[in-house]
């Protein structure tokens, strides 16, 4: 997993088969390669052996409490924009195996851990995707007790990002000042350029690994006319988002734990948890504990939870949050303000996941711009 | 290359060395390491208790952080975990993960009146500081302890707020909600006691532990006897799955409960526990 940028590298421009050699120099050095492909009408990240196993002429069409995949005749291998599921899927897993142990005759033994999983090379990362890596990696990492499996699969993580050739129709990165272009926390960026005749991959490294596996694939420099077709490509999804989130909203919600929206916004919340499953930062977890038939051997499981659920507040006598804006309002004041104070940052990288996942489509933007509206 | 991070989330086998029962549900045991060692920890932290196969909970350590050979654990048996653990007996093993958690402040009450307001099973979490408290009494001006319970049946740690209260350098005052039996003593919420001062509060720290609602009252009570709210702290209770600040469920507002508290500062949260359903 790289740092922060170094200096300016040579950008190589890859055909459909050097992606494809890109894929296997990643396989050869041992890394379980997982990018995009297709199931259940949706992108999916999970694992890819060749660029044959990429949606190719595929697009999302994304909305409020909405999402169809549509064929794009160009043959984009990477014409969608997010997946449903983030990469928080495969550094922090939805179940972790946190322990097993045995009962002995002195009471109870615990079991050797299982050794780490293979290393994973992330092809088709977007700039909103490396920044919630990143924030999750704070999440996890920097306090007295950080989580040591999130730190090892990160950090033994090949990162091969993809710049978005299109915005999605929910996405907001622009103004969380996430995306659209993807400037750091890469090993390999690639720019897809589709259509027009012409098919390729601008490609450049991020990091030392990322320099030594393009040198290996043989590809050429890029022309300085795709060079700046790429840069022009990304400035249009800049300017093509039909959201942003105001820039003062870590305050207003901060100052407004009263107020009628609350009440309006739970009419419609049905407090079902699905933005907390798809939000590539949310990272509350319960645990489930479990013995064998005999009782002689128990297991403690981690599992991603959501602050919608009423149990999730529970302490003796009754839940915390028992009413739908209460759990509305914890799930956005933590996302977009008390995270300033926990973490540094927004816990919002603008990917409209919740948006488009909401199965009544309540848009995180429009909710903080009702509040926001009420001040002035 | 760094070294191994430790895995915070493996429990450390401790034998239980003795068990009390205090009260029809609440009870007292003593565990050490297992594998031998020594247990340190401050006044006001808390430990994840694991019983095999059933479940993990948070619960305070309410014993002498002076005496690092035995860790002192009282419980309620409320729920599935608490209840499992009441259940297992001397020479049983539990798992532990700790100490988590901010302190009482007991050095930088040096110099100040010492006033402890307890509820019911709060008095517990506030043990530890009141015997660290005595163990450098010449520290301190007044040292008081207001207590309250639902019974005189509910009265936690009985004997020893008795032998507390026999002391020539603390004064010790109990009340209860409803009498029962022979009770004579004070009748009513323990804010009546706070109220009736026996403390400088111009020179006092005061440490509240016991239900959220009692704890505000108390706050205010302190309040308005002339205690500034710097100098008040109390100890939060919310559901914890970690107790390290991995799990999210403790959060209330910007705070983890479990490694920003559970003692925290009363004009650091006087807002916050203003604000219902938080």
């Amino acid at each position: 997993m790289p740092g922060v940028d170094g200096p300016k590298t040579t950008t190589f421009a890859l055909d459909k088969a050097g992606l494809d050699r890109l894929i296997a120099a990643l396989r050869r050095r041992g890394y379980r390669v997982i990018g995009p492909s297709v199931a259940d009408d949706a992108v999916v990240y999970g694992d890819v052996a060749s660029a044959a196993d990429l949606p190719a002429g595929l697009g999302d069409e994304q909305a409020g409490g909405r999402y169809r995949l549509r064929r794009r005749d160009d043959g984009a291998l990477f014409g969608y924009t997010v997946a449903p599921q983030g990469w928080k899927r495969h550094l922090y897993p939805p179940r972790q195996k946190l322990f097993a142990a045995r009962r002995s005759a002195a009471g109870f033994e615990m079991l050797p851990p299982e050794p780490p999983a293979a290393p994973m090379a992330f092809l088709g990362v977007r700039a909103c995707e490396v920044a919630a890596i990143a924030i999750q990696a704070r999440v996890f990492g920097d306090k007295a007790y950080p989580d040591p499996g999130y730190g090892q699969r990160l950090a033994a993580a090949f990162v091969v990002a993809v710049e978005c050739a299109q915005a999605g129709g929910t996405c907001f990165c622009a103004s969380m000042g996430s995306g659209p272009a993807v400037s750091g926390g890469f090993d390999v960026k690639l720019v897809e350029l589709a259509g027009s005749g012409r098919h390729l991959f601008l490609a450049s490294a991020g990091s030392p690994a990322g320099t030594d596996l393009l040198a290996e694939l043989d590809a050429p420099e890029a022309a300085p006319g795709d060079v700046a077709e790429a840069e022009r490509q990304v400035a249009v999804v800049a300017g093509a988002m039909g959201r942003t989130m105001a820039a003062e909203t870590a305050r207003t919600l901060g100052e407004h734990a009263e107020h009628p929206r609350w009440d309006e916004v739970a009419k419609r919340c049905l407090t079902c948890g699905n933005c907390t499953m798809v939000c590539p930062t949310c990272f509350c977890t319960t645990v489930e504990d479990s013995t064998d038939l005999k009782g002689e051997h128990a297991e403690r499981w981690r599992k991603w939870d959501s602050c919608f659920t009423v149990d999730f507040s529970y302490i003796h006598g009754g839940s915390v949050r028992t009413e739908g804006r209460s759990r509305y309002r914890q799930w956005i004041t933590h996302k977009l303000s008390s995270w300033h104070a926990q973490f540094g940052s927004s816990g919002c990288v603008g990917c409209g996941r919740c948006i488009t996942w909401c199965p009544v489509g309540i848009d995180i933007t429009e909710e903080v711009a009702a509040i926001q509206a009420s001040r002035k | 290359m760094t070294a191994p991070i430790p895995d915070p989330m493996l429990p450390r086998p401790f034998r239980i060395e003795k068990v009390r029962r205090d009260l029809s549900d609440t009870f007292t045991m003593e565990l050490v390491p297992a594998e031998g060692g020594e247990f340190t920890f401050a006044a006001g932290q808390f430990n994840m208790l694991y019983v095999f196969g059933v479940g993990e909970v948070p619960i305070s350590i309410s014993g002498d952080p002076g005496d690092r050979s035995v860790l002192v654990h009282t419980t309620r048996a409320v729920g599935a975990v608490t209840k499992a653990l009441d259940a297992l007996k001397a020479g049983e093993v539990v798992g532990v993960r700790g100490p988590y958690g901010t302190p009482w402040p007991v050095e930088a009450a040096f110099g100040h009146d010492l006033v402890f307001v307890a509820g019911g099973v709060g008095l517990a979490p506030l043990r530890p500081a009141i015997y660290q408290a005595m163990a450098n009494r010449e520290r301190f001006g007044r040292v008081v302890v207001f207590y309250g319970a639902r019974t005189p049946e509910d009265i936690l740690f009985k004997r020893e707020l008795e032998r507390w209260r026999g002391r020539f350098d603390m004064s010790v005052h109990v009340t209860v909600d409803r009498a029962t039996g022979k009770w004579s003593g004070n009748v009513g919420v323990v804010t009546n006691l706070v109220a009736k001062g026996g403390f400088d509060p111009s020179a006092t720290m005061a440490f509240v532990c016991g239900p959220e609602v009692m704890m505000r009252y108390s706050a205010a009570a302190l309040e308005k006897r002339g205690v500034a709210r710097p100098s008040i702290y109390m100890s939060m209770e919310r559901n914890m799955k970690c107790g390290c600040g991995l799990c999210g469920h403790c959060q209330w507002g910007p705070h983890f409960v479990c490694k920003d508290g559970p003692v925290f500062r009363y004009d650091r949260i006087a807002d916050l526990l203003s604000i219902r359903e938080l």
